[in-house]
């Protein structure tokens, strides 16, 4: 168990960004997401959309980073989920952030869940979930 | 759509997790994390070996599901979720496959709009279960739909 953690702890937030236009073409081509709403202007505009927009996938990867920076080589994680509540774009700042919600013990360790967010520079929550750490 | 899809997973797909691959993904989302891309340290943690990071087996190949046509266009990300029993170990191969679990239309104030919950799985060879994930996906069908 890892006495350190208790209910209510703040995981330290992660700041992300600016997102750039290079950033979108470069998760499009490590992830295989080769929408153009991501990387062509004049399409996303076409779309309805203003403008090119992240992938969800990328501030999930965001989260996924500050979650994996806390739980260091001690934890693993287990589950992770979020919903999709906002779009982000270039020029756009994220923050990440968390907060030990439960702690629960079982034979092989500890089981910590934690609500996360991810809110961009004009306070919009952009993603909002929860994940679980497994403390061996 | 056809509903007799639904239920029906996808011919599984052998993926090698390749350190070049996971590298260039760790680049782009900004993870300086050396789990990883630096063998010798991983080596050193109780991993033994470099891991990807939790979001990469989103871009694995899950295979197809025969009947099921959805244009990537059009398509809203409205949540995902990963389940691991375990990291994802670079070098590894996992077969993965897919399964659309679940469909419905709603209609509202801006048109039809389909949901689709999309469920993934990803298995060694010898059938050990690694993680499994669900995307729900909508497509907006417009107001002429």
């Amino acid at each position: 168990m890892n006495h350190s953690l208790s209910v209510g702890m703040e995981v330290p937030p992660l700041h992300k960004g600016p997102v750039t236009h290079t950033d979108l073409v470069k998760y499009s081509g490590a992830s295989g997401d080769f929408n153009p709403i991501h990387t062509v202007e004049s399409f996303a505009i076409e779309a309805g959309l203003g403008g090119v927009i992240a992938h969800g996938m990328l501030t999930m990867a965001y989260v996924g980073q500050m979650l994996t920076d806390f739980a260091g080589v001690d934890a693993d994680l287990v589950d992770f989920r979020v919903r999709f509540r906002a779009m982000v774009r270039p020029g756009d700042t994220v923050v990440c952030r968390g907060v030990v919600s439960g702690i629960k013990e079982d034979d092989s360790g500890s089981l910590v869940t934690l609500q996360v967010d991810a809110e961009t520079q004009r306070q919009e929550t952009v993603v909002k979930g929860t994940a679980t750490l497994r403390y061996r | 759509m056809d509903n007799s899809i639904v239920g029906v997973w996808s011919q599984p797909v052998a993926n090698v997790v390749e350190r070049g691959a996971v590298r260039k993904f760790a680049d782009a989302i900004g993870d300086p994390n050396p789990l990883y891309r630096d063998e010798e340290y991983a080596r050193g943690t109780r991993f033994g070996r470099l891991i990807a990071p939790p979001t990469f087996c989103r871009t694995f190949d899950f295979g197809i599901i025969e009947g099921l046509d959805i244009a990537q266009e059009g398509l809203i990300h409205g949540e995902q979720s990963f389940h691991f029993e375990r990291p994802i170990y670079v070098g590894e191969e996992l077969w993965c496959s897919e399964c659309l679990t679940d469909t419905y239309t709603r209609s509202g104030g801006s048109g039809k709009m389909t949901f689709l919950i999309l469920e993934q799985k990803g298995e060694t060879k010898d059938g050990e279960l690694v993680f499994t994930s669900r995307a729900n996906v909508i497509r907006k069908e417009g107001p002429d739909a």
